[in-house]
């Protein structure tokens, strides 16, 4: 079959106010090909999506879908033309049926019978193999199901593109497998998947093609499986992969029972189950498990980020009560919460308001840090952590993501912690940001700062850990330490094979 | 400095710019209807004071009342995202407990309007509280957990006085609700004064406006960065009791009694407004204390120039409400995001040029 160029983008130039998103840009989707879009934060992924989809206008370069030129002047003209888009973040109506969200403002007649639309939307989901009835409540569906409605609403457009713009960063692996099963489903159909993401392995796994942007430039087209994963990186973040390669083996350390900074028997919150752990100063362990495996609330109630129920907590061999964030933190404790945009982030807030947050929560209500204090502490922490913000008064809700979380890492470092947490703090982030970040975490531990580190990257942590504790179903099922540390092992032990309280 | 003037030039007065700009059309408006609209002199009152009179000075006393409760109301709002609508049943409440006490004891003296003043506060403050508590602890929507208050209240400063109206004669009182003899500015205005004094000496000396905001924007997060959020949004209510007996208090001394039907009657609704007019979202979050004391005097300017208008009162509610359409459309986040856009189109036409050129 000859390919059929459903889309092509040829030289796309896009200017903001002093920046140059896009320069000269050219993008081309196959009928019935899956097409990455791949670059960090600020390569101008996001830009070119837009342009396709009408939120902004270019300056200069054409478009044509079906080799006819056209004009995409707002979402809806995208949308007249067959470009659909799903968003990361669910932008349905939970309260509204799966059927009334499908066809919910697309409807031709005021008065629609409420069977017959559910009937339509019922044909639709079985077609695409999507497991939810149309009277169902949307908001009772699981997140994965929700994206394929999403993913169907569109599809229901006659669309020839369909844009998915991280549809798979909240969703755990077998979500993430049968939202890949429609991908490929549509793909034999003919349609052209654009599919933007940060998960690698995701991209090898389903797609045909990548496109790698870089500072608002084409780096190129590639056939997946002409380009090993080691280079795409390479290409993305434009730096040698020294660097990368650098990490190497984490050392094993060895800890005795002096360097016990925190312990914790028996420790329970409204969200864990009862478990023990320990961890020594300068130690970065991890904790890794499926979604819903009960890692994140497991560091919860370390934190007393949730309601703590019981258990013995010492640290530095001292009984201590934490029932509340306050008392972790006067006890040396940071966190860095998973959901940065609902845990984190103060939106509206200026960076410099966000970096001193937590300490000026510590030094208490009656001593305010003094502005000129707070400005030196910004300034500081945007030097070294290298954040990328237009100035320290900038709202921290402007900064793309991977600054946002550097923002927010710089609060918990100026509060200079014993113990960190952080909670999956690389993800939705680039990969230039995700390296800085597990360069610091080891940094932080030589400095003798324990850290926890999750992360559903497990590279990641076999990078960084020097202690894995594997959890699944809420308990804690596994340590890995030393030569167990490699990625078939924590598969085998998340998985439940023979290693069991190992 | 030079930041700053910058920051001004660029129209970064932020939130600011839209009350600023209606207080100065207002102005312009009322100098060109009648240059002697804000003429002040100085006069003998009744009891023999040179005291400073003219349309200006009394817009700036009568809205006295409305600045303080705005000044309360943008706290409660920026830490709960919604709006207490029983500030002027508290204050009748808060007015009938200041005149119980005045009514105690034998003569008047200055201790025992300190002490009615004070009583008259803890009351407020913890019909505050109670308000707060409905708010924080419970999680009820603050519209509906003041509305008990709100319904309830005027009924319960009935009770406090036995559903009489008493009146108070005394120099004090008066002189707090008009003038400290030998001084010509209204003692109401340096209330005004006083109270944003100490609200600046509040934010300057403790975390309340970082808190407050962070609270507002992001429970969540403030909770886990060990902020008490229950706390911060009950403390809100609090002080904004504080403010309603201050207003109250005020409200009584003008007319020497206490009227619970009538004190300070649908002031609620213009005190949202007022911290509305000054940019605050009523969503809460980020907060411009000062924008909502300008948006009492913008309102209480408007409802000046329409009664010299000679506009009947019935009507000037109706009028009253056009311009506050007009302003409340205006600062809203459509309209801005044009304006901005708009801008941004002009800038760009103009460095679009030079960029085609070299290409």
């Amino acid at each position: 079959m000859a390919e059929h160029c459903l889309l092509e983008m040829r030289n796309i130039n896009k200017l903001f106010p002093g920046v140059k998103a896009l320069s000269n840009v050219d993008f081309t989707l196959r009928e019935g090909e899956i097409h990455a879009l791949m670059g960090e934060n600020g390569a101008g992924k996001s830009t070119l999506i837009k342009v396709l989809t009408g939120v902004y206008q270019d300056d200069g370069g054409e478009i044509r879908v079906d080799g006819q030129k056209i004009a995409i002047r707002s979402p809806q003209d995208a949308q007249n033309n067959g470009i659909s888009t799903v968003y990361q973040e669910i932008t349905l109506c939970p309260n509204l049926s799966v059927a009334e969200n499908m066809f919910i403002g697309r409807d031709k007649n005021a008065l629609v019978h409420k069977k017959q639309r559910e009937k339509r939307a019922n044909e639709l989901l079985n077609e695409l193999g999507i497991p939810a009835r149309g009277s169902q409540m949307l908001g009772n569906c699981s997140l994965a199901v929700q994206q394929m409605v999403a993913i169907a609403r569109a599809v229901d457009l006659n669309c020839k593109v369909l844009i998915l713009d991280e549809p798979t960063s909240s969703l755990d692996d077998k979500e993430v497998n049968v939202l890949f099963g429609l991908m490929r489903d549509l793909k034999a159909r003919g349609v052209g998947i654009i599919f933007v993401t940060h998960f690698l392995e995701q991209v090898y796994e389903v797609c045909d093609r990548i496109t790698v942007l870089r500072n608002g430039e084409l780096v190129g087209e590639y056939l997946t499986e002409e380009l090993p994963q080691v280079q795409l990186v390479a290409k993305m973040i434009g730096k040698d992969l020294d660097e990368l390669s650098s990490f190497g083996e984490v050392e094993e350390k060895h800890f005795s029972d002096e360097d016990i900074f925190y312990d914790a028997k028996k420790l329970s919150s409204s969200a864990a189950l009862p478990f023990n752990f320990t961890i020594h100063k300068g130690e970065v362990n991890g904790f890794t498990g499926l979604l819903g495996s009960g890692r994140s609330e497991s560091v919860r109630a370390i934190f007393g980020a949730d309601k703590v129920n019981g258990g013995n907590v010492t640290i530095n061999g001292k009984k201590v009560k934490i029932t509340k964030p306050i008392d972790a933190m006067k006890n040396g404790i940071g966190y860095l919460a998973e959901d940065r945009k609902r845990d984190g982030i103060i939106a509206d807030l200026s960076v410099r308001e966000n970096i001193i947050l937590a300490l000026q929560v510590m030094k208490g209500f009656f001593r305010p840090i003094s502005r000129s204090e707070a400005e030196s502490f910004a300034d500081e922490y945007i030097k070294v952590l290298n954040i990328k913000t237009a100035s320290r008064e900038t709202p921290i809700g402007s900064l793309s993501g991977g600054n946002q979380q550097k923002v927010i890492l710089a609060r918990w470092l100026l509060t200079h912690p014993d113990y960190l947490i952080l909670d999956e703090p690389t993800r939705g982030i680039d990969v230039g940001t995700k390296l800085e970040i597990q360069k610091l975490v080891l940094k932080l531990a030589e400095d003798g700062v324990a850290v926890t580190f999750i992360s559903s990257e497990i590279e990641e942590m076999l990078r960084t850990c020097s202690r894995l504790i594997v959890m699944r179903d809420r308990h804690i099922v596994g340590e890995l330490t030393g030569s167990d540390l490699n990625q078939a092992q924590v598969m085998k032990t998340i998985a439940g094979g023979e290693a069991d309280e190992g | 400095m030079k930041d700053k003037l910058k920051n001004i030039f660029k129209g970064g007065l932020g939130q600011l710019t839209i009350p600023i700009i209606a207080i100065l059309l207002l102005i312009i408006f009322n100098l060109i209807r009648d240059p002697s609209f804000f003429r002040i002199t100085v006069e003998l009152n009744n009891d023999g004071n040179k005291v400073l009179a003219g349309n200006l000075i009394s817009i700036i006393n009568a809205a006295s009342e409305l600045a303080i409760l705005a000044m309360g109301m943008t706290l409660v709002t920026a830490a709960s995202g919604g709006q207490d609508i029983s500030v002027g049943a508290m204050a009748a409440i808060a007015g009938s407990a200041f005149v119980k006490v005045l009514k105690s004891g034998g003569s008047i003296n200055g201790l025992l309007v300190i002490v009615a003043f004070l009583v008259a506060v803890l009351v407020a403050m913890l019909f505050g509280a109670f308000n707060g508590t409905l708010v924080s602890v419970f999680k009820i929507q603050p519209m509906i957990a003041t509305l008990i208050l709100f319904t309830c209240g005027r009924s319960i400063a009935y009770w406090i006085n036995g559903g009489a109206t008493p009146t108070v004669d005394s120099g004090i009182v008066k002189a707090i609700g008009g003038f400290i003899p030998g001084c010509p500015i209204p003692t109401p205005v340096i209330i005004v004064i006083a109270m944003a004094v100490i609200f600046t000496l509040v934010f300057h000396f403790t975390s309340l406006e970082l808190f407050t905001q962070s609270v507002g924007i992001n429970g969540s997060a403030a909770r886990l960065n060990g902020i008490n959020a229950t706390w911060i949004k009950l403390l809100s209510f609090i002080i904004l009791g504080a403010c309603v007996a201050v207003a109250g208090t005020i409200g009584v001394s003008r007319l020497g009694l206490i009227n619970h039907e009538t004190l300070l009657l649908d002031v609620e609704m213009d005190t949202i407004l007022a911290v509305a007019i000054g940019g605050n979202s009523l969503g809460g979050g980020k907060f411009k204390m000062a924008g909502s004391i300008l948006g009492a005097y913008v309102i209480h300017i408007l409802t000046v120039t329409l009664y010299a208008m000679k506009v009947p009162s019935t009507d000037v509610k109706a009028y009253k409400a056009i311009v506050i359409i007009i302003l409340v459309v205006i600062g809203s986040p459509v309209i801005k995001k044009w304006f901005a856009k708009t801008v941004a189109r002009i800038k760009n036409n103009k460095s679009k040029v030079p960029v085609k050129g070299a290409q």
